[in-house]
């Protein structure tokens, strides 16, 4: 079973934030995965920086341009998540384009996501239909699970099967968008959590997309099973480096 | 029986195609795959189509007999003249076919995404006939060196908005349009060529299709054959292409050539010669051929022609390639430059550069005389004339 099952079945209002691997620094990695762990973030998803990002805002293209420019690539990723493995116990979720895998070979990323410990994948450019085509019973020879998004727009039909087809968490896109902070949650953003949590699922719901400071984490963790920051943690991260991540996170909780 | 060629329910060619899209999008793309082929087949369709080609983008295109271009390449040559569309290529074809299934649908935002500006300068012409609102995205790079295509877009009035990501041209533009079209799910994205997630690719080359249409009654008209030797078509995306092969795809006695832009040279680096350069991979939604490096990363491509300088090619393309239907040749920036020249001085016709690619294969062709080639004139040169002055002394 997929580690984080324990973790949704054990707490509420959990905490994940989202990096681009190699950022700021092609070394701050493993510093920045550290740093997240000591202060209890629940589980960390773990960006690989590509050139053509289609789903992702201006924070995160710039930090995977940089990250690119630093020397960051699949085998370098797998060498320092590798040499956190035995030290680290907060589950990583590696979140890449689905190119990275094809080019890489998919069983050498599949078995290298294994060898660094990782049981959760998210490839937003993965859709459905190709998932149970092939991806499906590639990812179970490998104990991973993958992770869909829905949207503002997806159909319950299309929720319902996606709720069937995973059993890590399902990524609740907070509005109809690519990454990157809005300010405020609207009436209608409220209205579609409302909806999605009155489904049922058997699956967890973890909100992202737009989720930046406090105020948008508590009112996510009010519909969802807890929430993820990206693009804010970016930011963050641009302005300070790895020096202030404990006050970031604190000042989210 | 269903043509190989044509995609399957999932919009594959062979092993290319299919929608790799962010859930964001499924609901529009879903859309349009549940609608479009009944659109287009429709009769209500086809009447107000063919007719705003006929009166409005001046189709049929002319079937031209290039005489001294023959004599020259000792071949019977002719000439599928795309530039006298209205706007200037065969980029309209698919304009006006995609506003109206875009009405169907019941869409009034379009955007679109140009590398030439030549589909920008299409898409922007047809929102001013249906009075929509129109936004182009387009590589910083590419608004530099295709002002004048800038200016008309502006002055047809749309909003044209830079793209200042990665290499600021078509791969770039395109990005930005997707990236603005999962935002604005209400949108139409009127997609330039035969790229993107299933149905795009499809629906493109079923609008691009009236140019081999034509040539067919055309060449049958001049020949009596409709079949012509030989098809030669430049391909960055590849509608044209798709287009000028569409109905010959099953004659396999028609040899079809696509001829890609090879830039400063196939191996220099700078070069945007996908089939040559390229993998399989997923750009754009869609898994074709593609320009990138170990890890997956897309290549940033180069070619003189903006609307050549794109790391992918369209999944039937990968397909005809992958099959050897199709031959894939390449011309350089220079080879293209001495064509353009060359058709300039002896047919008294100024081709867009993206075209010069497709006569600058002709002398590395082996000809002969009662070969009848056909060759795609898919745009006229006016919006390059700036690189063919500067070009001038050479």
């Amino acid at each position: 079973m997929n580690s984080l099952t324990n973790i949704f079945q054990q707490k509420k209002d959990l905490l994940s934030i989202f990096f681009t691997a190699g950022y700021p620094k092609l070394n701050d990695t493993t510093k920045i995965i550290e740093k997240l762990s000591d202060n209890s973030v629940d589980f960390i998803e773990v960006g690989l920086p590509y050139s053509d990002p289609l789903a992702d805002g201006p924070t995160i293209q710039d930090s995977s341009q940089v990250a690119l420019q630093n020397g960051m690539n699949l085998d370098v990723v797998f060498e320092q998540l590798k040499s956190i493995k035995e030290t680290n116990s907060t589950p990583l979720v590696l979140m890449g384009y689905l190119n990275q895998l094809l080019k890489y070979g998919e069983d050498k990323f599949c078995q290298a996501c294994v060898d660094c410990g990782i049981e959760t994948v998210i490839f937003p450019d993965l859709p459905m239909v190709e998932y149970e085509s092939h991806y499906q019973q590639l990812f179970n020879k490998y104990g991973l699970t993958n992770v869909f998004l829905i949207t503002p727009h997806t159909s319950e039909e299309r929720i319902r099967k996606i709720d069937a087809l995973t059993d890590a968490f399902i990524y609740v896109v907070a509005s109809a968008s690519i990454t990157g902070a809005k300010g405020d949650i609207s009436n209608n953003q409220i209205a579609y959590f409302e909806r999605v949590k009155a489904m049922n699922l058997k699956s967890s719901l973890i909100i992202g997309f737009g989720i930046s400071d406090n105020k948008t984490f508590k009112t996510a963790c009010k519909y969802a099973g807890g929430a993820i920051i990206g693009s804010a943690f970016i930011k963050e991260l641009a302005i300070n480096g790895t020096d202030k991540i404990s006050d970031f996170i604190t000042s989210i909780r | 029986m269903k043509s190989k060629f044509q995609p399957d329910k999932n919009g594959y060619y062979g092993q290319f195609g299919g929608a790799f899209i962010p859930e964001l999008l499924h609901p529009n793309v879903q859309e349009l795959a549940d609608n479009y082929i009944q659109i287009i087949e429709s009769e209500a369709f086809q009447t107000e189509y063919k007719s705003l080609l006929k009166d409005y983008v001046g189709r049929p295109t002319p079937l031209y007999f290039a005489k001294r271009l023959s004599e020259k390449y000792g071949a019977t040559i002719y000439l599928k003249r795309e530039d006298l569309n209205h706007t200037g290529a065969h980029k309209v074809n698919n304009t006006i076919g995609q506003i109206l299934i875009a009405q169907k649908l019941g869409k009034t935002k379009i955007i679109a995404e140009t590398g030439a500006g030549q589909h920008g300068v299409a898409t922007a012409t047809v929102c001013a006939l249906m009075g929509l609102d129109c936004t182009v995205f387009m590589g910083e790079k590419d608004i530099v060196r295709q002002a004048p295509n800038v200016a008309r877009m502006k002055m047809l009035g749309a909003k044209v908005v830079a793209a200042t990501s990665g290499s600021k041209t078509l791969k770039d533009a395109t990005n930005e349009a997707i990236r603005y079209w999962i935002q604005h799910p209400e949108t139409f994205y009127l997609i330039g060529s035969v790229v993107g997630p299933a149905p795009h690719p499809d629906m493109v080359a079923r609008l691009q299709a009236i140019i081999s249409e034509e040539m067919k009654w055309q060449l049958k008209e001049k020949t009596g054959k409709e079949n012509p030797d030989t098809i030669i078509a430049c391909v960055g995306g590849g509608s044209n292409a798709a287009g000028a092969f569409y109905n010959y795809l099953d004659d396999e006695d028609v040899e079809l050539i696509a001829v890609e832009a090879a830039g400063l040279g196939v191996n220099s680096g700078e070069s945007a010669a996908t089939s040559q350069l390229g993998e399989v991979g997923v750009i754009h939604g869609s898994k074709t051929i593609l320009m990138q490096d170990t890890y997956g990363q897309i290549v940033e491509p180069y070619s003189i022609s903006a609307g050549l300088d794109y790391p992918g090619v369209g999944p039937l393309h990968a397909f005809l390639y992958e099959t050897k239907r199709a031959k894939f040749m390449n011309a350089t920036d220079n080879e293209a430059l001495v064509a353009a020249y060359e058709l300039t001085k002896i047919e008294g016709i100024i081709p867009a550069l993206e075209t010069a690619h497709a006569l600058a294969v002709l002398p590395k062709m082996q000809l002969k005389k009662d070969q009848v080639v056909v060759i795609n004139l898919s745009g006229r040169g006016d919006k390059d004339l700036e690189t063919y002055i500067n070009h001038l002394e050479d």
